[in-house]
Order: C-alpha cells, then structure tokens, then sequence
C-alpha cells in the first residue's frame, strides 16, 4: 500500500504559486529523490508533508495522504503526534539545525525518550547505538555541536532524525552543505540506516550525486510541477525531459556523456510569472509550437513533454 | 584553566581602575578631610595639634600616605563622617541589608516579569495583550524612576491607600543583619519600592527577551526539533534558553544598575538603605562617605562585571572554546 | 520627516517634540507669571487647585504651589532649565569625548589601551551614579561660599564628565578605522600629520552617528538632571528645573495638593517618551551602530 500520496498540491506565496499542482507517491521504505534547480518549489513541498510551512507559504489546494489518510487538515496538537514517530524531518544547515546549548548525548536521548520512553540505561545504550550507527565515536556523547565538524554534525541530525523510527523521512537538501566527497557519503549511510529500519525517505536536493546515490526513484520538479519521474537508474541515464537532459548535462560523470554545460540558458519562471504552455518551453532546446499553447500532463512512468528524448514509457 | 586564566586577567585589569578610584578618594580626603580636628576636635592647642599630625603621619611622603590609605581601606577602616560622626565602615554596615533586600526582590521581580513577559510577548506576537505588554514596557523604559515612584505614591499611597509609601515596616534583627521579610508590614512596605525599581529593568529585560525569542524561535534548531517530534512545550524550553544567553549578561549588568537606581528609588520612599545615605553624604558634601562609595561602586561594578562573565561560560559552551583555537 | 523613512510614528513623535522645545524656549514670551521674581507672587494665592476644578482661578490654570507661584510658569520656566542643563551637559559630554577618542583612535597603542579602559570601566557603571558622585566630589572640593552660585555649573560638569565615554568610543572607533587607510600613512611619509588629514575624512563619516548619539543622549541627560535635582542635589528650589519641582511636589503628595507632582511629571514624561519613540525609529533606520545608554 502506498505510504504517501501527494496529489495536486498547490502551494501559494506571496507573488504567486510556488508549487502548482504536484503529485506523486512514494512506497513504504522507499526512496523517491526530488531533484531541479532551486525555486522549484522542492522544499515547500517536503515542508508542506512535515506540516511545516513558513510564514507566508500557504497550501491552497490538493491532498497530502499517509497511509491513506489526510494530514494536510490536521491541527498542530495532532501534528505533534505524528511528527519524529511517523514522519520525521530533516534540513540543509547542520550549523544550524543543533540546540547548540546542548551535548549531543542529551539531544538524542530527548529525541528517543519523546517517543519511546524506556528505562534510563536502556536509553543510554541506544543513543550509544545510534552515535555508532552514524560513526561519531561513544564517547563524544558529551561533546556540543560546535566541537563537530559540518559532516559529523549532519550525520548527527541524520540520527535525530531517523531514532524515532519513522515511516517517512523527509530530508531537504541534506548534503548541500557539505563539501562534495561529503555529499555522496552522507546519502549513502543515509539510504543505508533507512533501509534497515524500512524508512521511505522523501530526498529533496538540487544535487545529482546525492540523488544518484541514495534514490530508488527520482521525480524531477520544474516550475512548481513535477515534470518527469520513473526509477532513478532509467531517469539519470536516460532522460526523457528535456529539462532533465540539461540538468544531467551540467554535471559531469551521471547520465549520457557529453560536454558539460555551464548551466542551463534563461532562468526559471518565479512564482507567479509562469508563461503559458509549457513552462519549460522559453528556455528549451527543443521547443515547438505547440509548447507555447499547450502545457503538457505527466502520466506515470514518463515526462510531461510533447516532444520527449526517449521513447514513450521508455521508464515502464 | 581557561575560566581560571579568564578570571585571573580580569582581575588583574580591574586593578589599575581601583587604584585609580581610590587615588581620587584619597584626593578627597588630602583636599577636603581634617583628621587632626576630627580626632581631637576644635579646642586642641597648636601643640597638640603637631603631635597629633606627627603621630598620624600626615606629615609622611604623599606616596606612602596613599599606601597606608589603601591598607585601611582594606581592612574596611573608612574613615569618620564628618556629619554623622561615627565611623563610615559601621554606617554602611548597618544600611546594607535594607539595600541589598530591595535590590534583590526587585532583581527577582524584574527577571520574572522580563522573561516571563518577553517570552510570552515573542510565543503570541500578535495578541492585543502582547500589544499592551509592549506598551507597557515603552513605559518602562522612558519614564525615570523617580517619576515611576512618584506616580506609584499617587495612586496606591496617596489615591488608594492601600501601600505604604515610606519606610521599611517592620524590621527583624538576626544577628548583625536587619530583614524586613519575616513581617507583614516589612513585605507590604517592600512593594512599591520593589516595582519602582524593578520597572525599568523588567522592560528592558522583557524587549531583549523578546527580540531573542522571536529569533530563536524562526531558528533551525527549533523547526528540526518540531520536525522530529519534541512536543510543543519542550521545544519552547530550548528555545527559551538560547534566547536568554545573549541576555545574561545584559541581566547581570542589570544587577549593578538596580543598585545604581536604588539610590533614587530609596530617597523616593525614604528607604533606609546605602542610597539614602550617598545622597544625603553629597547633599551636605560629607567626604568620607562619598569617598567610601567610590571605591565600594567600583569594586561592586568589578564584581558584577566579572560574575555576569562566568555565567555566560557556564550556560554557553560555545564561549568556553578559546576563540583562536583551532576546529 | 518621511523622507528620512522614520515612519509615521517617529515622524509624528518628532514633529510635536520639537514644537513642545520650541515652545518651552520661547516660555518667557507667554508664560502667565515670572516665577523667579518673587515680588509677583503673593502668598494668599498658595495652593490653589487647578482653574478647572472646584475652587481655581483663571488666571492659574494648573494651580499655584505654596508661595503662590503659578505651577504651568514654574513647568515652562522649569522645563527650560532642564533642557539648558541637559544640552550644555551634552555639549561637554561630546567636547571631551571627541577629542579623546580621535587621539585614541590615531595613535593607537599604550595611549588607545588606556584611555578606552578608562571608557569602559566608566561605562559600566551608570551614567546617573557617575554624575551623582561627581556632583558629590565637586562639593566637597569647592568652597561653601560657591556651592549655591555654582549649581548649575556643577550640575552640567557632573552630567557631561558622566557622559563622555559613548561620544569617545563613536569617535575612537571611526578614526582607528580611517587611520587604517593607505592615504594615511602615505601622507605620514611625506610628513602630514594624521590628524590633519584624518579629520577631512573622519568627521563626514562620523556626523550622523554623532548627531543621533547627541540627540538620544539629550534626552538622557534631562533624565539625569531631573533625578539629580529630585535628589536634592541639582538646583534649588528658588530657581526650580522639572526634578525639582517634583521633589517639593512630592511632599504634598498624601496631603491631596497632587497637581503639585503630577503636571511636572508629565512635563518630564511626556517629551521623554516622545523622545524615545523618535530614538527608537532612528535605531530602526540606522541599525544598532548607536545605543544611549541610561
């Protein structure tokens, strides 16, 4: 059964929609990775699934279900019981995301203790556990978060996150800062420590390393929409959008070999500004007439494109 | 070792400064003070003026009457009031406990309203109570604390009746120190004395309060422990205690100004305190004391300055890393 | 008002501020009675409630005090006083702040540690305590005979030497940063003095912090002589400011002569809060760069 269901999420800001009308589903202990450049409306959406939105950011339309059920209604007292023990979250700045007044060993023991209450020296092996888990050493249990380093820090957070054992992570551009030999490592024990405890994870990042290296699927998300999705090994080598195709273009060593790009031409439309048609066609190689009347719908397993590089339902 | 190195440097800075503030009071005194008169009165002969000069070593090099000045100083030997006539060390003795009694409840007072009220006032930003909170604290700030005194008289003393409006009450003597926190009537004169001063520090402290709240309460850290599930009121905590380690220090510098203001807030309700008695020592110029006073505000300032430091190292650990140090 | 972005509140705040300055220094002009001539007064006016209350007369609007005096007379002449205090306090404040910071901020070593040690530590102690043991030290060093011809004066030296630090750390910190800048020791090499040519390019830089420091601590510093002539210690009841008046009408507090206390006090509140709103829009517009202190 499928764990969540986003369907026609709209998300409005001021100026405009930031996130039109995106759907999609992840399985239970699956990884779906949210790739596009950044104003995409990636993060809004992995906020809107925590029941997180910032001030200003409002869901207007559309339906966000777990296990079948709505959360996007829910009142912040039922959020809180959902939150950590059925959908957990986490962020992009490990700088920040700390109680930096706090030792590590307190702020998972809080975490575990939130959800599971279990006798004092049980709790205490389990955060011993956990420190294991992500490769920060036992006895740093003491240490604060500023006596880390930006890597060490982030896989702390992965920890926080993942102990109360949900059924969603949703983890926003958790590698993006972090130094890039970082990045892959990170996804990796990420994919890794979610597996074992059968946590889908909703993986939002602009980088396709991070994706690559954690993703089951991938959706791509342009403009608000997602644009094309299908399993991740078939989506980074073969692209059916033409907007994946750049994005995978830009980046050496994933997806077809070919020069690299300094970055795609134009800049994608802000909220609010979005061209009829389809709102990739100002900035597309491939563009035809129809583009610019018609927007095209994603039906599953292929891209929301007119004219896709690869053959229909090439993805299955 | 570095809280101890820290300690050791501060001092060690602060005692240029006390030097200096008792070289003035020692000006004071050399210009101003008669001790020959003092501790033979008027009617001495001309010789026994010279003996007394001779015996006091008034007629020592400056410098090493400026040593022995300190050393009695030290010691707590303050010298005579000249228009109380008794010793200055025994005077404040017997102010203090008013002083530090008003001081303290009011610093209480002014924490609990401060922080109580700025978190609240960060919590419901938008509340029409938070808007009157503000208001309030506008108040706060601006008005002086001789004027917030006043009008406190005018309207429990003077309009209502309800509360004293001078005085301590009564007063319980336990050992050298006298309370008036075991009466009724010592707790009832306490009240307006305690909000008058407690007034602007409560509304300073509840706008810093409340800025660090509304900061940390946006912060990362707050909507990561959300995310992962930490109920509303645990979250609040933290957030909480990272906007009040930036206040601490302001807090603890409150301290020393509660003392400086408790000087106004005791002439205004005739509290028996040190501050009543530096302004009726300048009123009727009265050396001594205020020589006193110097050196004592200088080094209840050290003090102050020096404890607000160590409790930021204890709640910060961020701050017990020496800045230079490496990653 | 607009144009400088303080907002409506701070434009308000400021407009009717400087109307009530400027109608408290043209006092003389309109005020109903002279209260320093004591031959106007007449004592079977004392205590006379307010004209609108049962009892008052016309001619005393807000009341007479006991020697007769009327009481809106003694506020706009009282409030005068204040003011005067406070800006020539404030004026002394930035005459020895300015140039103690420039010579700290230009020659920098042992000259820099030393003065701005002597800021600092006078910075944490309240500016109303310093300005109260100055007035304190001043009396025990001046002879009796001057003390009560030189009440004003003392008042002012008091309140400017307790105020000094801020204007020398504004200063200080503008000319080290200046100093820093290659045309200066380019000119020290052909032989210009830094100061000479530092002070071209400090003081357009520093102005306008200066001038809001002056502004905000103006206000400050009427707070200071109003508690300092509360206290019994700042000018005397024969020629009255705002802290006096309040300090005599305060012993009429409990025997129901309140108009005594509370038309002074609003005298003093209301400007001060003024004061404030418009001190708190500048902060909004220039950021935290510059904070009175109290």
């Amino acid at each position: 059964m499928t764990l969540l269901a986003v369907e026609d999420l709209v998300i409005e800001v001021p100026g405009g929609r930031a996130v039109d009308g995106a759907s999609f589903t992840i399985e239970p202990g699956e990884v779906l990775g949210v790739i596009g450049e950044s104003g995409a409306g990636k993060s809004l959406t992995g906020a809107a699934v925590i029941g997180l939105l910032p001030a200003g950011a409002r869901m207007s339309a559309g339906r966000i279900l777990l296990d079948g059920e709505r959360i996007d209604d829910l009142h912040e007292e039922d959020w809180e019981d959902l939150r950590g023990k059925r959908i957990s979250a986490m962020f992009q700045d490990p700088a920040t995301a700390l109680d930096p007044l706090r030792c590590i060993g307190a702020q998972l023991n809080e975490t575990l203790n939130a959800h599971h209450p279990m006798i004092e020296k049980v709790r205490r092996e389990r955060v011993g556990d956990w420190l294991d888990a992500v490769g920060l050493p036992r006895e740093r249990m003491r240490a604060y978060p500023h006596e880390l380093s930006g890597g060490m820090r982030q896989r702390l957070a992965l920890a926080l996150a993942l102990c109360p054992a949900p059924e969603l992570l949703v983890a926003d551009e958790p590698t993006t800062a972090l130094d890039a030999p970082l990045r892959v490592q990170v996804a990796a024990l990420m994919r890794r420590l979610a597996g074992r405890q059968r946590t889908a994870v909703l993986l939002i990042s602009h980088d396709l390393h991070t994706v690559a290296a954690a993703a089951d699927r991938v959706a791509v998300m342009y403009a608000g929409r997602i644009v094309e999705s299908g399993p991740a090994e078939a989506v980074l080598r073969a692209p059916a959008h033409p907007y994946t195709a750049a994005l995978l273009a830009g980046l050496p060593g994933v997806g077809p070999r070919r020069a690299r790009l300094p970055a795609i031409p134009g800049a994608m439309p802000l909220p609010g500004t979005r061209p009829d048609g389809c709102a990739f066609h100002p900035r597309c190689a491939r563009v035809a007439p129809r583009c610019r009347r018609e927007a095209p719908t994603l039906a599953p397993g292929t891209a929301a494109c007119f004219y896709p590089l690869t053959a229909q339902a090439a993805h299955g | 070792m570095t809280i101890a190195r820290l300690v050791l440097w501060r001092l060690l800075q602060a005692v240029p400064v006390l030097l200096l503030v008792a070289a003035l009071a020692f000006a004071l005194e050399m210009v101003a003070g008669d001790p020959v008169t003092a501790s033979l009165g008027p009617d001495a002969t001309a010789a026994q003026r010279a003996a007394a000069v001779a015996q006091l070593g008034l007629d020592d090099p400056l410098p090493l009457r400026y040593l022995r000045f300190v050393g009695a100083a030290l010691r707590g030997d303050l010298g005579v009031s000249t228009r109380l006539a008794r010793p200055v060390g025994g005077l404040i003795a017997e102010r203090l406990p008013a002083t530090v009694e008003l001081a303290g409840v009011a610093f209480v007072l002014s924490l609990a309203i401060g922080i109580g009220g700025g978190a609240y006032a960060a919590v419901r930003r938008r509340a029409r109570s938070t808007r009157l909170l503000l208001l309030a604290s506008l108040f706060g700030v601006s008005l002086p604390t001789f004027l917030t005194g006043t009008l406190l008289i005018l309207i429990f003393a003077a309009t209502l009746r309800v509360l004293p409006s001078f005085g301590r009450g009564e007063v319980v003597a336990l050992g050298g120190w006298t309370t008036g926190l075991l009466t009724g009537s010592g707790w009832a004169a306490l009240v307006l004395p305690a909000l008058t001063l407690a007034a602007f520090q409560s509304a300073l402290l509840l706008r810093l309060v409340r800025d660090g709240m509304i900061v940390a309460l946006d912060s990362e850290f707050v909507r990561f422990a959300r995310a992962r599930g930490l109920s509303h009121g645990v979250v609040l905590r933290h957030a909480l205690a990272n906007a009040l380690t930036p206040v601490v220090a302001a807090a603890a510098v409150q301290l020393g100004t509660l003392v400086a203001f408790s000087v106004v807030t005791e002439t205004v309700f005739q509290w028996p305190g040190l501050g009543q008695l530096l302004v009726e020592s300048v009123a009727t110029a009265d050396e001594p004391v205020i020589a006193a006073y110097l050196m004592l505000v200088a080094l209840l300032f050290v003090a102050i300055n020096l404890a607000a430091d160590l409790l930021c190292l204890a709640i910060d650990p961020r701050l017990r890393v020496a800045p230079a140090g490496g990653a | 008002m607009r144009r400088l972005g303080l907002g409506p509140g701070g434009g308000i705040a400021g407009v009717v501020l400087a109307v009530l300055v400027l109608a408290v220094i043209a006092a003389p002009l309109y005020a109903p009675q002279n209260p320093y001539n004591l031959a106007s007064l007449s004592l079977l006016d004392s205590l006379d409630p307010p004209s609108f209350l049962r009892g008052g007369i016309g001619q005393f609007p807000l009341g007479t005090d006991a020697q007769g005096r009327d009481v809106l007379s003694a506020i706009l002449y009282g409030a005068r006083l204040s003011f005067m205090v406070g800006a020539l306090a404030v004026a002394l404040a930035a005459a020895i702040g300015v140039p103690v910071g420039l010579a700290a901020g230009l020659a920098g070593g042992a000259l820099d540690a030393v003065l701005m040690r002597l800021a600092d530590a006078q910075l944490a102690v309240p500016a109303m305590l310093i300005a109260l043991l100055a007035d304190g030290v001043a009396r025990v060093l001046l002879p009796r005979s001057w003390l009560d011809g030189a009440g004003v004066a003392i008042l002012i030296a008091a309140i400017g030497l307790a105020r000094w630090p801020q204007f020398a750390r504004l200063m200080r910190t503008a000319a080290h940063l200046e100093g820093q800048r290659d045309y200066v020791a380019a000119a020290r090499l052909v032989g210009i003095k830094p100061l000479v040519i530092t002070l071209d390019h400090i003081l357009p830089n520093v102005l306008a912090p200066a001038l809001v420091l002056f502004a905000l601590s103006l206000g400050l510093a009427v707070i200071d002589e109003a508690t300092l002539s509360f206290l019994g210690v700042g000018l005397p009841p024969t020629r009255p400011s705002l802290g006096t008046l309040i300090r005599v009408g305060s012993d009429y507090l409990l025997s129901g002569e309140w108009w005594l206390v509370l038309f002074p006090a609003l005298a003093l509140a209301i400007p001060v809060l003024l004061a404030n709103l418009l001190g708190d829009a500048i902060r909004e517009r220039l950021g935290p760069r510059v904070r009175a202190r109290p």
